[in-house]
């Protein structure tokens, strides 16, 4: 369901040309739409993909997120790489973290956003325990919680997609 | 100066950028750095399409250039799952 | 118009260009793979920024409406770009763990001391 509505509003959007849409594009859309939603259901049938992705309120909060924390963040992030480009300056470290959230989406949210903020790439992920292992660029303690890594992300991330 | 020739002189530096990564694509001693450096020449090569557009003014190339970004994220993960062992 | 574009572009080529630097700065796979993800990541992020202002520019200008047609796609591109991005870094970041390449000069490695006392791979 939710691929289905994805991709049929993508083809609608990139066939959007200023003017009106022509009802036989809205038909292609709907073909084509349904035909990717079947092969994905067919060839990974526990996709973990819900439809509380659906919801207006969490692609809100979504925009949210992207717009308030993560711009900031990938901000900072990119001037401390710079500045770690210019002088050669790392000390880094593979440590792991424990995270706490429940659903698959979640954990991707949270480990694509830690790979683009500051100093930290995301290198493996425990399935059972929900802990995330994480390259550190510059490591300061043995045993970092999350919110030393990546502040406030696991909040934004629960309340995005769980 | 004209704004296309802005995005042309923009254009010229991505594409040297881009070269200047096949120094590691080449000499890179593990398989893994050679996937590093082909993963952000396909980057720089979508950025350098989406200028293009500009320069040529055609809203076609936009669309290559997101059909691009899709194939190289295959084949990206075709080789992490080569690196891997398990194809 | 053309300060505005020509700020955006600028920021954006220094960030490619420094990716590009730390390609041959950093000492192995995972610092480069930081170095080249944000830097490529967010200087394309503002040169399509900047194609977004001329396309919005030419449009209140009076011209026809397919320069909004433009803006749109370059955001759709850019998303694809912002996802796609991250997860090939995390998949190539994991594939390069697997096959046995460890971070140079690391202080301490957690993940290849808990596959050891797993005996198997974590996930």
């Amino acid at each position: 369901m939710v691929i289905f509505v994805a991709s049929a509003l993508t083809y609608l959007l990139l066939v959007w040309a200023g003017g009106s849409i022509e009802w036989l594009e809205v038909v292609i859309a709907l073909v084509f739409g349904g035909l990717i939603a079947v092969m994905a259901k067919r060839w990974n049938p526990d996709m973990p993909l819900r439809h509380s992705w659906l919801n207006p309120v969490r692609l809100v909060r979504f925009l949210v997120y992207l717009f308030g924390p993560f711009l900031v963040a990938l901000v900072q992030a990119n001037l401390d790489v710079a500045m770690r480009v210019i002088t050669g300056k790392i000390n880094p470290g593979i440590v792991r973290i424990p995270t706490g959230l429940a659903s698959d989406g979640a954990l991707t949210l949270l480990a694509n956003s830690i790979t683009l903020t500051p100093g930290t790439l995301t290198v493996d992920a425990n399935d059972e325990s929900r802990e995330l292992y994480v390259h550190w660029i510059n490591v300061t303690t043995e045993e970092p919680k999350a919110s030393d890594i990546c502040g406030t992300f696991p909040e934004w991330a629960r309340r995005i997609a769980e | 100066m004209t704004t296309e020739a802005l995005f042309s002189y923009a254009a010229a530096v991505l594409g040297l950028a881009a070269l200047a990564m096949l120094g590691r694509l080449i000499a890179g001693p593990t398989l893994a750095d050679r996937a590093v450096a082909l993963d952000a020449m396909n980057t720089l090569v979508v950025a350098l399409m989406i200028i293009l557009s500009v320069i040529f003014d055609s809203v076609v190339m936009v669309d290559v250039a997101i059909v691009y970004a899709g194939l190289s994220f295959v084949g990206t993960m075709f080789i992490a799952r080569y690196l891997e062992g398990s194809m | 118009m053309n300060t505005a574009i020509g700020i955006l572009l600028g920021i954006g080529l220094l960030f490619n260009v420094l990716g590009t630097v730390s390609l041959y700065r950093f000492p192995d796979v995972y610092t480069r793979l930081h170095g080249t993800t944000k830097c490529t990541t967010f200087g394309s992020l503002f040169t399509s920024a900047a194609v977004v202002v001329y396309g919005l520019t030419k449009f209140f200008q009076g011209y026809e409406g397919r320069f909004v047609t433009l803006s749109l796609h370059v955001l759709v591109a850019v998303l694809a770009l912002l996802i796609s991005n991250a997860t090939g870094a995390n998949a190539i970041a994991r594939a390069a763990h697997r096959s046995g390449i460890m971070p140079v000069r690391a202080v301490f490695d957690r993940l290849a001391e808990d596959e050891k006392t797993m005996g198997r791979r974590v996930s």
